[in-house]
């Protein structure tokens, strides 16, 4: 490290990216929510491509899971993580709507 | 292995305090695995809701009560709260001092404050319109949800209160900056969840 | 008598909720054998406390046991614990066993409600508070010596998931003396289980214990996994580690994503019941098949968080008592990985017949079936790293064969139900009872049983009295397959499982060979308690101190049996797989260090005892509505969790001379000792030092 400052302004300039872009998106999703001007199932649509690309976000500027070489084992395991709760939640959901629908 | 090189994911502090560093790999590991544990949970209470949503038994249903403005305010102070967190990481990392550290911590605790205040008027309102968690399982799922996220925001700034004691009290030592790495996480995981919930339960569910 | 005592102390509890004043105004058979239980864990408390007290050891546990965060002595502990609730859960199933050989057309030896307490606390412990702290125990113990690591990652955490189990554990034994148990079953099923149909306190406590049990799992899971990530020695990599550690590994895995659910499961059904939520209530929009779904995603990936643990032991003990490199070792870590993962994607087959449509089970039926090629593979692995080795038939050994047997056996009858439409034909009969216990018994038990057998030497310093071992395993065996395979025939035949009274007496026979069966199995347990006695009475004769008794292959054995607390004088390095199997082939085994260094060690603590005490009150003031005292627990919880963050003095060092010292000791001891051939190694000519054939 040449410069001892370089190292922070790096960090905080990271900080103020993912709250800027965190900012947009939720800007954009509630935006479309409070101006309805798609039908419902598009809404929705948007809504949660919204808030998974602001996950993303989050993960990458503000916990710093990144594809390098250090943050490994945490992408591993939150990558884990993620296909284990795909599975119980759609799971669940298929399950029960089923029955329900069944049942109806 | 040099020290400036990255023991984890996140704020590192390699490059200003080598023994922490070397020690924190497995500390933040393991609390990551907790959050995980953790994500499991909410994942599962979401799902619930999701099973749920039809369950009113004729009476009201938990999105007849959602209002878009609260849910936004909400949204944006616990996004800047995490915004003001990685401020105080920041300046621990960097040596900015004690003061500039407890500064950002306080500023982050006021604003997890006002975001539990807004939250518990929310759900006042709702019980006051009628709108209780034993009133059918569309509520109780929403009841379940949604304040255990609060619960959890509690806990982050019980936590936060206990830090800003003992940041003056022990300096930032090493069992202190490794208990800001962690708190830090928990507080932007919190956030991550909060995005879920304003996208599962209160957008999807004010959509007309 | 009738009504709550003082309802603002003391909650909902009433003189009649002690099973000793109930036994003295109605003293019927039933009301005895409660009062008698009551009585055992009462007079057992008393004796315990006045024997400690007598000896003057309560310095001595307090100070070298209950406060300590060694993982090796929290790993005896669990074991302890296990032995305990395990003796309770056993009488509990011979119990059931007399219960239903006596009640054909007559009423039996006990009530109903009592015999469904039975089955439902049977089904609990042996879950919750016998294989689970017996096989954490066995991770605890065996793990970080495995992989050359002076503890686990985290100690104090360690410590802090033992006292909850045994905070658990504790609220099940008070059950016997206060109030009384569920009667839903282990699995606790809602709308039974709600306040509707048992508004009494047994759900309360089934409840409240199992939380704790499960939060102390996930604990201890996210413990074991980080310790194998991050604190395996130099040279171990991931594919050196012994298949005992990577079994671990999945077990944690297991245990960190699938307790979760059964926490949320239980806390839901705890909002039902306290503060009248509708989740799995009948009406106002409840839902309870949610609860068979949330269940069963946390109890299939328990089945495999049981398993694994003994695949582990079973790999280890077949390959030492073979002398023979573990057959296929990289297929037996894919199949435990596979099996780890695929254990998330069958849980539906738990509940084949809630009415889902057919292409869903068929799904999951499919999955369900797959999952027994990974087993297969492990199977056919054991029995070639078997053959043309030197197999020695040692008690551990005996358990192995018997576990292969068997297992399939369980396996066969498990494919039977993994087709939906037969699975139809006999869910909820006895078979189903039948083909779990054809599974865990060797499955988990007989594992445990063979790692007991195995790493005692280890962790106390003398072997196991063989005889007493042989005679214990007859006993499993042969009074599993007597209790057991009848309750096939019983199962195809149409009988209904958990029911208190027959009324067809063509199941007479079947139902006396079963009860036999369990006859036997309790004498099995007596063996072992009467193994353990004989053992320490001749314990000089069979002193294995040097450490190696069985011509181990890992970590664990190069070291002093027991091992200093610090485990390793100086940390191993290794360069391949079996390192210390391969070092004394080489001739390099027992090295002197070239120098010794200061120890940093944690220090004991008492924040665990203090909150397995806090929680495990907090839980029973749940259960009694006895909101002072729950309130109470809670802060206190908080409070102890806040101070010891404040506490910075939390290690002391072990000088470089007492580790020179302990060490030299140990050495002198090793080299007087005299190498023995494998033919002696069950003789007490076996010290603990094993013969290298040049």
């Amino acid at each position: 490290m040449s410069d001892p400052n370089q190292g922070e302004k790096d960090d905080v300039r990271g900080y103020v990216a993912g709250y800027a872009l965190a900012l947009a998106l939720t800007c954009a999703a509630f935006a479309v929510v409070r101006w309805p001007s798609f039908n419902r199932i598009t809404t929705l649509a948007i809504v949660f491509t919204l808030g998974f690309a602001q996950a993303i976000v989050h993960f990458r500027y503000f916990l710093h899971i990144t594809l390098a070489k250090s943050a490994r084992d945490d992408l591993w395991l939150i990558l884990f993580s993620v296909l284990i709760i795909v599975l119980m939640v759609s799971g669940s959901l298929v399950i029960l709507m089923n029955l329900r629908a069944r049942m109806m | 292995m040099s020290a400036a090189e990255a023991k984890h994911a996140g704020i590192n502090l390699g490059d200003s305090d080598r023994e922490t560093h070397e020690k924190a790999g497995s500390e933040i590991f393991g609390f990551w695995i907790f959050l995980m544990s953790d994500a499991v949970i909410f994942a599962l209470l979401f799902a619930t809701y999701g099973v749920m949503l039809r369950g009113t038994a004729g009476g009201p249903s938990a999105a007849d009560e959602y209002r878009i403005l609260p849910a936004f305010i909400e949204t944006l102070i616990l996004l800047t709260s995490s915004f003001t967190f990685g401020m105080a990481s920041v300046a621990m990392k960097h040596g900015r001092g004690l003061r500039t550290v407890l500064a950002w911590m306080v500023i982050t605790l006021a604003l997890g404050l006002g975001f539990l205040a807004m939250e518990l008027r929310d759900f006042s309102t709702m019980i006051a319109d009628g709108a209780l968690p034993s009133r059918n399982g569309n509520l109780s799922s929403f009841f379940a949800l949604v304040p255990l996220h609060g619960l959890h925001v509690a806990a982050g700034c019980l936590w936060l209160a206990v830090m800003l004691v003992q940041v003056p009290c022990f300096g930032l030592d090493k069992r202190v900056k490794i208990n800001l790495l962690r708190l830090g996480l928990f507080w932007h995981f919190l956030d991550i969840v909060w995005i879920a919930i304003f996208s599962v339960v209160y957008l999807q569910g004010l959509i007309r | 008598m009738n009504g709550a005592i003082s309802p603002t102390i003391l909650g909902r509890l009433e003189w009649l909720s002690l099973p000793f004043v109930r036994a003295w105004q109605n003293p019927t058979p039933d009301e005895l054998i409660g009062a008698g239980a009551a009585t055992i864990v009462v007079v057992g408390m008393a004796g315990t406390i006045a024997l400690i007290t007598a000896l003057g050891k309560w310095r001595y546990l307090w100070r070298d046991w209950f406060t300590s965060v060694d993982h090796k002595k929290i790993g005896i502990m669990y074991v302890v614990l296990a032995f305990v609730m395990m003796s309770r859960a056993v009488v509990e199933g011979v119990l059931m066993r007399m219960q239903q050989a006596t009640a054909i057309n007559a009423p039996g030896i006990v009530e109903p409600d009592h015999f469904a307490q039975l089955f439902s606390t049977h089904g609990s412990i042996m879950i919750f508070f016998m294989a689970m702290p017996f096989l954490t125990g066995m991770i605890n113990y065996v793990m970080p010596l495995q992989i050359g690591s002076r503890d686990v990652a985290f100690p104090l955490l360690n410590s802090i998931s033992l006292w909850l189990t045994g905070g658990a554990a504790g609220l099940m034994m008070v059950s016997l003396v206060i109030g009384q148990f569920s009667t839903g079953g282990w699995s606790g099923y809602p709308p039974y289980t709600e306040l509707e149909f048992s508004p009494d306190v047994g759900p309360d406590y089934w409840i409240w214990a199992v939380t704790l049990g499960s939060i102390g799992s996930t604990l201890s899971g996210l413990n074991f996994a980080v310790t194998i990530y991050k604190m395996r020695c130099a040279g171990m990599t991931m594919m050196r580690m012994p298949l005992f550690c990577w079994t671990t590994l999945c077990t944690s895995i297991l245990m960190i994503f699938a307790m979760p659910p059964l926490t949320v499961a239980t806390a839901m059904l705890a909002l039902d019941r306290y503060l009248g939520f509708h989740f799995f209530t009948n009406d106002l929009g409840g839902n309870m098949m949610n609860y068979a779904n949330l269940f069963w995603l946390f109890g299939h990936p328990e089945v495999y968080i049981l398993i694994l643990p003994a695949f582990g032991v079973y790999s280890e003990v077949v390959s030492t008592f073979s002398s023979k490199e573990l057959y296929g070792y990289r297929s037996m870590v894919i199949a435990t990985m596979s099996i780890a993962v695929m254990s998330f994607t069958v849980w539906l087959h738990h509940f084949f017949t809630m009415g889902q449509s057919a292409s869903i089970n068929a799904a999951f039926g499919i999955a369900t079936m797959a999952i027994g090629v990974p087993t297969g593979v492990k199977i056919y692995d054991w029995i070639w790293t078997m053959f043309m080795g030197q197999v020695r038939f040692t008690v551990p050994m005996l358990y192995s064969l018997a576990f292969m047997m068997t297992f399939v056996l369980g396996g066969l009858t498990g494919i039977i139900l993994a087709f939906p439409p037969l699975d139809y034909l006999v869910h909820n009969t006895l078979f189903l009872v039948a083909h779990f216990h054809n599974m865990l018994i060797p499955g988990l038990l007989y594992g445990m049983l063979a790692g007991y057998h195995y790493w005692f030497p280890k962790a106390f310093g003398f072997r196991l009295n063989e005889k007493w071992g042989q005679l214990a395993f007859g006993c499993w065996v042969v009074g599993f397959y007597l209790a057991f395979m009848p309750l096939y025939v019983l199962g195809a035949a149409g009988m209904a499982r958990r029911t208190a009274e027959i009324f067809e007496p063509a199941f007479r026979p079947w139902l006396y060979v079963a009860g036999i069966g369990a006859l036997i199995l309790l004498a099995a347990l007596v063996a072992l308690f009467v193994q353990l006695w004989v053992s320490i009475r001749e314990r000089e004769a069979n002193r294995v101190d040097a450490g190696d008794p069985w011509d181990g292959r890992g970590l664990e054995w190069s070291i002093a049996g027991p091992p200093p607390e610090y485990n390793f004088a100086v940390l191993p390095t290794v360069s391949g797989g079996d390192p210390f199997y391969t070092s004394k082939r080489n001739g390099d085994a027992y090295l002197p260090p070239e120098r010794y260094e200061n120890i940093e060690v944690p220090k004991n603590s008492v924040v665990g005892p203090l909150l397995g005490v806090f929680s495990a009150a907090t839980g029973f003031a749940l259960v009694w509505h006895m909101w002072w005292l729950a309130i109470l627990g809670m802060l206190a919880i908080i409070i102890t969790v806040i101070a010891r963050s404040f506490i910075r003095d939390t290690h002391r060092i072990v000088s470089a001379t007492e580790v020179e010292r302990v060490d030299l000791a140990w050495r002198d001891k090793l080299f007087a000792s005299r190498s023995i051939s494998r033919e002696m190694e069950t003789t007490s000519a076996n010290q603990g030092f094993a013969e290298v054939a040049a």
